[in-house]
């Protein structure tokens, strides 16, 4: 936007002082916990140590070395790196097809999809843990995880590439049917390259979604497929003794994503807008 | 050697008939205009020729081979599209290898055929390029060696020059025609620019909902307009329209013939001559000269309110609000039936 518009001089100032306060609001649970994460145990929970305290790296190394972080971490990996790529792999040619080819009933297929977000997760748990676990027998596999992970996200997958495709002038499709592309063709040569930053910016979202999974992960998982947020929640301890190791866990939890996320600023912000400000 | 040949095309969108059964042949080495008013079918006819639109009904041949069920490639058609629609994310060079390569064209046959095509077009410094780099004139340029490189037998454009500002639209059209001259392809050319259509065509096909209107050589359509419909549309400004009511008293001496009240006159703007009240075919109140130099434009209106336009060498001596008379030699005058529109 190019339009001037005066500001009082009391607005210049009041307004990055509203900013701030919301940005340090929002912030603030994070920086607690990360500096929860270097008070021992005991020191956590005690009032007189809120401020001062003797910063330790116990809660870290006892973390790799008492319940294997790693392990979950790499299943964290493994099942968000699998869920996005089949996800995307399913999602272009569907998002493409309704964007070049639309019929009478794509917008309702489109809400149809988004629909089956509406469904509270909780309603179909009994089923999923049982079919899983003593019909089908993948229950706390990377197989499921992976599945699971892929189909609750697929509905905003398609829709935010479906957004994407639908800025791509149609004649460049068409002017490729000319030139004699298969349909495989028009999507690897045409469509993902141009719609390349689309594309990658649904990537990141849906691996983000994927990663910070909760509902799913820890009910349909115990040890052998378990996520990192299996893990925060296996040292959830009911008496809450334990809040440095707790805060340990979950910053080395959501580290990686942050992290990523942080590399990936641009591309997200444009993920987010949904492709409507370029 | 490819003709075409449209046997009774229609085309359905669901329940909307769009076109409604289009005969027309198309000779070899043709340029064949298309023209209409807005939304008449134009593109739709040509994305039918070219395979990007199903064809409901009838048959749409090229050369000797029913082509409804082939494939756009396979046609030997090529398209430049009105937004050119080049690769953005491709260079020249390989905007216009795209469709070769595809096709499994021997790499070195590629090279020759682009850099032959960027000759003709003056490409040849721009191959490098990223359209995104390029004026839309040069842009164009690129979309029309796309189909070049692809040598097919018959060219489509649509609208190919509505893009570009005036003065290169008059370059670009004497490119096309330079062009046409030169590989001698049959061309089919979507356009609303009435210069456009009279300058390039060998035939001109006028449509109007989904229908033709006429097809002939412009100087047919100018001069012999089959119907009401088609003698408004070619020639500008349009031809006038009067009733044997709004005719001066001595018109039809004038002109030679009776005239039944059934009967329309249409007088093109172009043909009438300032003459005195005697030898008037229709007369009236000046309203607004537009001098334009080369010409003017005298803005009318008969007692009966019926508008019309003259277009003289010279502004008229007569003022605002005074009475003037025009002429026309009889054979330039053109009869319409007042109910079907036909000529008669
Ligand atoms: N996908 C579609 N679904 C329904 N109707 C359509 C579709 N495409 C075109 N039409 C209709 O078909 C008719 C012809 O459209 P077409 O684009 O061929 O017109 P045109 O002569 O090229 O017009 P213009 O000069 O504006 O480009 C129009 O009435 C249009 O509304
Ligand atoms: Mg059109």
């Amino acid at each position: 936007m190019a339009a001037v518009t005066e500001r009082s001089n009391f607005g210049k100032i009041a307004w990055p002082i509203v900013a701030w306060i919301v940005a340090l609001i929002f912030f603030f649970p994070i920086f607690w916990l990360v500096f929860t994460s270097f008070k021992t145990d005991a020191d956590a929970v005690k009032p007189e140590h809120l401020f001062r305290f003797t910063p330790t790296l116990e809660n870290y190394t006892n973390m790799t070395q008492n319940y294997d972080y790693w392990r979950f971490a790499i299943n964290s990996v493994i099942t968000s790196t699998f869920a996005t790529l089949f996800a995307l792999f399913v999602g272009v040619p569907a998002a493409y097809a309704m964007a070049f080819n639309p019929s009478r009933h794509t917008k309702d297929i489109l809400m149809w999809m988004l629909s089956t977000k509406m469904l509270p997760a909780a309603a179909v748990l009994y089923p999923m843990t049982f079919l899983t676990k003593n019909f089908l027998g993948i229950f706390d596999t990377h197989f499921l995880v992976i599945v699971v992970l892929c189909l609750i996200n697929l509905p905003i997958v398609i829709w935010m590439l479906f957004t994407y495709f639908k800025e791509i002038p149609k004649e460049i499709i068409e002017a490729g049917k000319m030139d004699g592309v298969s349909t495989w063709g028009e999507i690897k040569d045409i469509l993902i390259p141009l719609a390349w930053g689309g594309i990658a910016s649904t990537a990141l979202l849906t691996f983000i979604f994927c990663w910070n999974e909760a509902y799913w992960t820890v009910r349909l998982t115990t040890i052998d497929a378990a996520t990192l947020s299996k893990l925060i929640e296996g040292n959830r301890a009911p008496e809450g003794l334990f809040f440095g190791r707790l805060s340990a866990v979950s910053t080395a939890a959501i580290a990686p994503i942050v992290i990523l996320g942080w590399f990936c600023q641009k591309q997200l912000v444009q993920g987010l807008t949904f492709g409507a400000v370029k | 050697m490819a003709g075409l040949t449209l046997r009774d095309v229609k085309k359905r969108y669901g329940e909307t008939q769009v076109m409604h059964g289009v005969d027309l042949d198309i000779e070899h080495g043709e340029f064949v205009v298309f023209v209409g008013p807005s939304g008449c079918g134009k593109s739709t006819l040509l994305r039918m020729i070219a395979g990007l639109e199903e064809i409901s009904d009838g048959t749409v041949a090229i050369g000797d081979t029913v082509v409804n069920q082939v494939a756009a490639s396979k046609r030997g058609v090529a398209m430049v599209f009105q937004t050119y629609a080049l690769y953005p994310h491709m260079t020249v060079y390989k905007n216009m290898a795209f469709g070769l390569k595809q096709a499994k064209t021997d790499p070195a046959e590629i090279d020759k055929r682009v850099k032959a095509a960027a000759e003709i077009l003056q490409l040849g410094d721009y191959l490098d390029r990223s359209p995104r780099n390029l004026s839309g004139g040069q842009r164009q340029r690129v979309a029309i060696g796309r189909a070049i490189v692809r040598d097919p037998e018959v060219f489509l454009f649509d609208e190919p020059l509505s893009n570009l500002d005036a003065a290169l639209r008059v370059q670009t059209r004497l490119e096309i025609a330079r062009l046409h001259e030169r590989l001698g392809n049959t061309m089919i050319y979507v356009t609303h620019d009435q210069v456009e259509a009279m300058t390039l065509a060998d035939k001109i096909v006028v449509l109007r909902d989904g229908r033709i209107e006429q097809v002939g050589s412009p100087i047919e359509l100018y001069e012999r307009p089959q119907n009401a419909f088609v003698a408004q549309f070619i020639g500008s400004p349009k031809m006038n329209f009067f009733g044997p009511d709004d005719l001066a008293a001595n018109a039809a001496a004038v002109l030679g013939k009776e005239l039944p009240a059934s009967q329309q006159v249409g007088l093109r703007p172009e043909h009438m001559v300032i003459s005195d009240a005697a030898n008037g075919v229709v007369e009236g109140k000046m309203e607004l000269v537009e001098n334009l130099g080369e010409y003017a434009m005298v803005h009318m209106i008969t007692d009966t309110g019926v508008e019309f336009i003259a277009k003289t060498e010279k502004p008229p001596a007569a003022k605002k609000g005074e009475v003037i008379s025009f002429t026309i030699k009889p054979e330039l005058a053109h009869y319409f039936d007042a109910e079907t529109g036909l000529r008669s």
